[in-house]
């Protein structure tokens, strides 16, 4: 019998429908690597029974004929989802012990579409970050090693690093990821998987631990298009529960997939093509036009002017959403309380959060609070939204003249730990290729285009217009049939 | 614009974070390094350009007003650090 955990989602959920294995054999196989894969540091929590008790309901719903659009198929779920009964920190202190008495809309769906789960995922602490190195339990390591022989433990990418690790490393088919201004499309990247954006919206932000509200949103990690498209279209859907929830119905993604292109425009913006970008990157996003050209598009060069403003707006309004909704963190009402002998009510709250939150997510709140503060709110945060709605209209522009745009994903390959995290810029401009469609809400996917010299992997983002998440996978799964990318991660933990 | 030891220590006032000396020594060049960077929006001509309220256009709806949840006292006390006589309980307030 061939091994369970090499199947994705699609080939998991058929095969159980056809009665190939049952949904219980597929749980085993996979809790079974989640515990061989501890030294990946990829789960915070693992949760085999949960996997398993959704797997016995799909045996006993085949044997009765009721089949669900996931039966068969355990996920992982990162850790920024609350879970009804499993502990749901954010990879943060600020929350150790905080078991939710509720679901999260987008787990919920998962499991009423009878997904089980295998675990909590490990991540960026409260999803700051670009290399997981800033979770309060630990890296997680990538799978991947250089070819070199350097056996120097790299990064998954970040924030949904548990996510991309567990992933490439089979032990979850799929994974739920989050995206605030590349935390889903980034990981992907540097660990050769799939994983897509949708439109701002699409998700619930619903019981989803908030970052940065106007940025955030949820969506698949995966083996490859076809199995985003089926995750993305469980997650998706209208929730009066979040305020920005768009109330649209959810297309049939996977139906419709078709990796041809012809009638397209795939726009390749010129301001992309940043100063230093390694000859790999150029010659990656070379193949990538060369891949939407064979699939039948047409190739035009677009101007996005303001791209490199991106960045630095990204970087007001997001910490200074973050320093809005951490303060929720307060040693009151969930998570840990430190009370020094004596404290008042506000030395409780200055002590809880010095004691719960990292250094990462301090520096956000201080920089977020400093741009809210009286005097400068103008000046910094009323500025970068007039720069973000300069960055939308750029969009909106490149639309009158291509559906879609082909990038890289990151400006390199994924980086050793411990690179980076001494420099907040350097760290931050990883994100350089992502945060732009962040900022304007657009759907966005990542695709692995090829292998560096190294022999890590690297990734091709396509962005699509508001709603159009076909146009997006369509793009990618013309990629995937040609990028013929079948390296993976020898298996060393 | 720069910010100096007294100013860090006012943000995290204000943000509720204790911080030591130490502290505010090491973040006031970090602080500076990245305000320092996201000044060069100003480059930025953003003249009779409205700052951007709702990245997706949608409409904030409206429901009846009537009451579609509650009643979960115990549920919503259950992560407390403190809870006591069906409250949050905290450290005293008014002397």
């Amino acid at each position: 019998m061939t091994d369970l955990t090499d199947l994705g989602v699609a080939a998991l959920r058929d095969g159980f429908r056809k009665g190939d294995f049952s949904a219980r054999e597929v749980a085993d196989a996979f809790n079974a690597a989640v515990v061989a894969g501890r030294a990946l540091n990829a789960f915070l929590v693992e949760t085999p029974e949960h996997a398993a008790a959704a797997a016995e309901e799909a045996d006993r719903g085949r044997a009765s004929g009721e089949l669900r659009p996931l039966s068969g198929v355990p996920l992982g779920i990162k850790d920024l989802f609350c879970t009804a009964g499993y502990q749901t920190t954010a990879a943060s202190h600020a929350l150790e012990g905080f078991v939710p008495t509720y679901e999260s809309t987008v787990t919920a769906k998962l499991f009423g579409a009878g997904a089980g789960m295998l675990g909590k995922l490990n991540l960026d602490q409260f999803a700051m970050g670009s290399s997981n190195e800033t979770s309060a339990f630990g890296n997680v390591i990538s799978p991947w090693r250089r070819k070199d022989g350097g056996n120097a433990p790299l990064a998954p990418g970040g924030s949904s690093g548990g996510s991309s690790a567990s992933v490439a490393a089979r032990m979850a088919p799929g994974a739920t990821g989050t995206d605030t201004g590349g935390s889903i499309r980034q990981p992907a990247a540097f660990t050769g998987i799939s994983g897509i954006k949708p439109t701002y919206g699409r998700c619930s932000r619903w019981g989803v631990v908030a970052f940065a509200s106007s940025l955030d949103q949820a969506g698949p990690m995966a083996r490859d298009v076809r199995d985003c498209a089926i995750l993305l279209e469980t997650m998706s859907g209208f929730d009066p529960k979040d305020a920005t929830s768009l109330d649209l119905p959810v297309p049939n993604w996977e139906a419709s997939l078709s990796g041809s292109l012809r009638g397209k425009r795939v726009g390749i913006p010129r301001e992309y093509r940043i100063d230093g970008m390694p000859a790999e990157i150029e010659a990656l996003w070379q193949r990538g036009v060369d891949f939407v050209r064979d699939a039948g598009a047409e190739v035009v060069e677009v101007s996005l002017p303001h791209t490199r403003h991106a960045l630095p707006a990204y970087y007001i309004i997001a910490p200074a959403e973050a320093s809005s909704n951490l303060a929720r963190y307060d040693g009151v009402r969930y998570g840990i309380r430190e009370l020094p002998e004596g404290a008042g009510l506000q030395d409780m709250y200055a002590a809880t959060r010095a004691a719960g939150f990292g250094a990462e997510v301090k520096r956000r709140i201080l920089i977020g609070t400093y741009v809210l503060s009286a005097g400068f709110y103008d000046a910094y945060y009323t500025k970068a939204q007039k720069v973000r709605a300069l960055i939308v209209r750029d969009f909106e522009r490149a639309w009158e003249n291509c559906d879609l745009l082909l990038t890289p994903t990151a400006p390199s390959a994924a980086f050793p730990l411990g690179e980076k995290s001494a420099d907040p810029i350097a760290m931050y401009l990883n994100d350089v290729f992502t945060v732009p469609s962040s900022l304007a809400g657009l759907p966005a996917m990542s695709v692995p285009g090829g292998l560096d010299a190294q022999g890590l992997p690297l990734g091709l983002q396509i962005i699509g217009r508001p709603l159009d998440e076909q146009g997006v996978l369509d793009a990618g799964l013309a990629i995937e049939e040609r990028a013929g990318f079948s390296a993976r991660a020898g298996k060393w933990w | 614009m720069s910010v100096d030891a007294t100013t860090v220590r006012k943000i995290a006032q204000l943000a509720r974070i204790a911080v030591t000396d130490g502290e505010v020594q090491a973040m006031v060049p970090e602080l500076n390094n990245i305000l320092g960077w996201i000044e060069q929006l100003g480059e930025v001509d953003t003249d009779g350009v409205d700052p951007l309220a709702a990245v997706i256009p949608n409409h904030l709806r409206l429901r009846d007003d009537v009451v579609t949840d509650g009643d979960r006292r115990d549920e919503i006390l259950k992560n407390a650090p403190q809870a006591e006589h069906g409250f949050f309980a905290v450290p005293k307030v008014i002397e």
